[in-house]
């Protein structure tokens, strides 16, 4: 563990220098022991790949003070990433109507259109975190022949649900944004509700999966949502 | 009708006119922006003129200002970036509870020595909280009114207050702190090391211009470029308020209220929390210089800062 001053208001914890779950594991295990605390002089808390950033009161706390919060943590208990993670199912449609960017996925990788479907639905991934924006999660685990790179001009509009597919990363828009993700699919389900509790659909430590719907079940599901 | 309670409309929204309070807290791990005044000095101090909790929803509004109609009696303060305020041909004062009559219009002009001025309504802005908070989230779309920034024709309520105060300033007593222009102060960022000393050095030295493309959630600057010695791909992490991150093109980016939560980029200094509002003051073409100091000079000047903004009132 490294611990980095970042700013006069917060600090970086830092367990490694890979994408690895055990890694992941220590990130979210210091993650969710600073939830416990519910301690008010601690604002905010982002999880990334590899580091926890502590974000603090600095008229409450000093660097040096959140610094042996975290130190007396670690000794008294040992990382529980994997509290309360649940495997999510996520619906998706990848018709091309929703998937505009299938075409070209296919052409990158060499493999047919049914085959990038099946490969990026049978994968499970992992949440690593949520981070960019409300509800947007940071997947590892997609099949290395899948990676393809992101389009050299962003869309200035995403609609809320589409898949896409951005060099090793996969990844659902949880709200309408620019983007430049390779789209190949959309979701029914809603992955941010501000006014929910919690307000999005997979949390950090989740294993995700992708299944396959068709039009039909797709507009059912919106139905059923509405 | 007594309980019935204000109500505020929009005639004209002005350039960017939304909703904020202290911001967004304990939702960063959900990808959750902060968000909250650009400039909270002035909103507090808005606030506080008013009788308001320092941090109630206010109007932040952005270059060009609002017009808005009361259909009551309303005490309001107008505080942060000078800009000619009239109800009529009436001159509204900055930092100075004013009561607007019932029915009439107060207009606000353009900004002409900062970004954002703040409209504080006696007894606050009646919005829904979310996520414990009245601030307008533009990139999430919830929050403040409607989850946007204010367009013509809505309308939002003020809540009642029962015992309305007034808490008026000593006379110039935000001229020497508020007008300060000297450099923005700034500490190491989290990814320091991955820059030479000659490199950051020469970011200290530069003067860089706030692009035309700067919003709440980034300001981006224009000026020498800044490369990183490291070459290899930051793993995403977690990007403190005020980060000032350089991207391949090496113009640095001050990540600021409505910012992602997490990021790519490596960051080089980091902007102190007592400098923040300042940030929030920057118009496009400004130029900025940056001061490095350390941690205990940078919690000093934000000691000194809450300090003073408990003596600017006369008792």
């Amino acid at each position: 563990m490294k611990i980095v001053v970042a700013s006069d208001s917060s600090i970086l914890v830092e367990f490694g220098d890979r994408i690895d779950p055990e890694i992941q594991d220590h990130v979210l295990g210091l993650f969710h022991a600073l939830r416990a605390l519910d301690d008010p002089r601690i604002r905010n808390l982002h999880p990334g790949y590899v580091s926890l950033l502590v974000d603090f009161d600095p008229l409450a706390l000093s660097p040096q003070d959140v610094q042996a919060l975290i130190e007396s943590l670690r000794s008294n208990r040992a990382p529980a990433a994997r509290d309360g993670s649940a495997i999510v199912a996520i619906p998706v449609c990848y018709d091309l109507e929703f998937g505009p960017d299938l075409a070209d996925v296919s052409a990158y990788t060499g493999l047919s259109a049914e085959e990038v479907v099946r490969l990026h639905s049978s994968a499970t991934y992992r949440v690593c975190f949520l981070g960019f924006t409300g509800g947007f999660a940071y997947l590892a685990g997609m099949p290395e022949v899948l990676h393809t790179p992101r389009l050299a001009t962003p869309r200035r509009a995403v609609v809320a649900g589409s898949v896409g597919i951005a060099g090793g990363q996969t990844g659902i828009y949880p709200t309408e944004t620019p983007g430049g993700w390779r789209l190949i699919g959309r979701t029914p389900v809603e992955m941010f509700n501000p006014l929910a509790q919690p307000p999005t659909r997979v949390q950090s430590g989740d294993i995700v999966r992708f299944d396959p719907i068709n039009r039909v079940e797709f507009e059912q599901l919106c139905r059923e949502r509405a | 009708m007594p309980g019935a309670g204000v109500s505020i409309r929009v005639v004209k929204p002005g350039l960017f006119t939304s909703v904020q309070d202290r911001g967004r807290f304990g939702y960063a791990h959900l990808g959750i922006s902060p968000c909250g005044a650009a400039d909270a000095v002035s909103l507090r101090i808005a606030n506080l003129l008013v009788g308001n909790d320092e941090y109630a929803a206010a109007l932040e509004m952005t270059l060009l200002g609002a017009t808005v109609e009361f259909d009551e009696p309303t005490l309001v303060a107008i505080s942060g970036a000078n800009c000619e305020c009239k109800v009529g041909s009436n001159q509204i004062a900055p930092n100075c509870p004013v009561e607007i009559p019932a029915g009439s219009m107060l207009e606000c002009g353009s900004t002409t020595d900062g970004a954002r001025c703040y409209l504080a309504v006696q007894g606050a802005l009646d919005v829904p909280a979310v996520m414990g908070s009245a601030s307008t989230d533009s990139r999430g779309r919830f929050g403040g009114y409607q989850g946007r920034r204010l367009q013509a024709g809505d309308i939002l309520s003020v809540r009642h207050v029962n015992q309305p105060r007034i808490r008026p300033l000593r006379t110039g007593a935000l001229k020497e702190e508020m007008r300060s222009r000297g450099a923005i102060r700034v500490t190491s960022g989290a990814q320091r090391d991955w820059f030479r000393n000659e490199t950051f050095a020469n970011f200290l030295a530069n003067s860089y211009a706030v692009s035309e493309q700067s919003d709440r959630a980034g300001l981006r600057l224009k000026g020498d470029m800044v490369s990183a010695r490291e070459t290899r791909q930051l793993l995403t992490d977690g990007i403190p308020l005020g980060a000032i991150q350089v991207p391949q093109d090496g113009q640095p980016i001050i990540l600021f209220v409505d910012q992602q939560t997490t990021g790519g980029y490596p960051k080089i200094a980091n902007v102190i929390a007592a400098d923040m509002h300042r940030i929030g003051q920057l118009r496009p073409r400004d130029e900025v210089r940056f001061a490095e100091v350390s941690i205990p000079e940078a919690i000093e000047a934000l000691r000194a800062q809450e300090r003073w903004l408990k003596v600017i009132w006369q008792d």
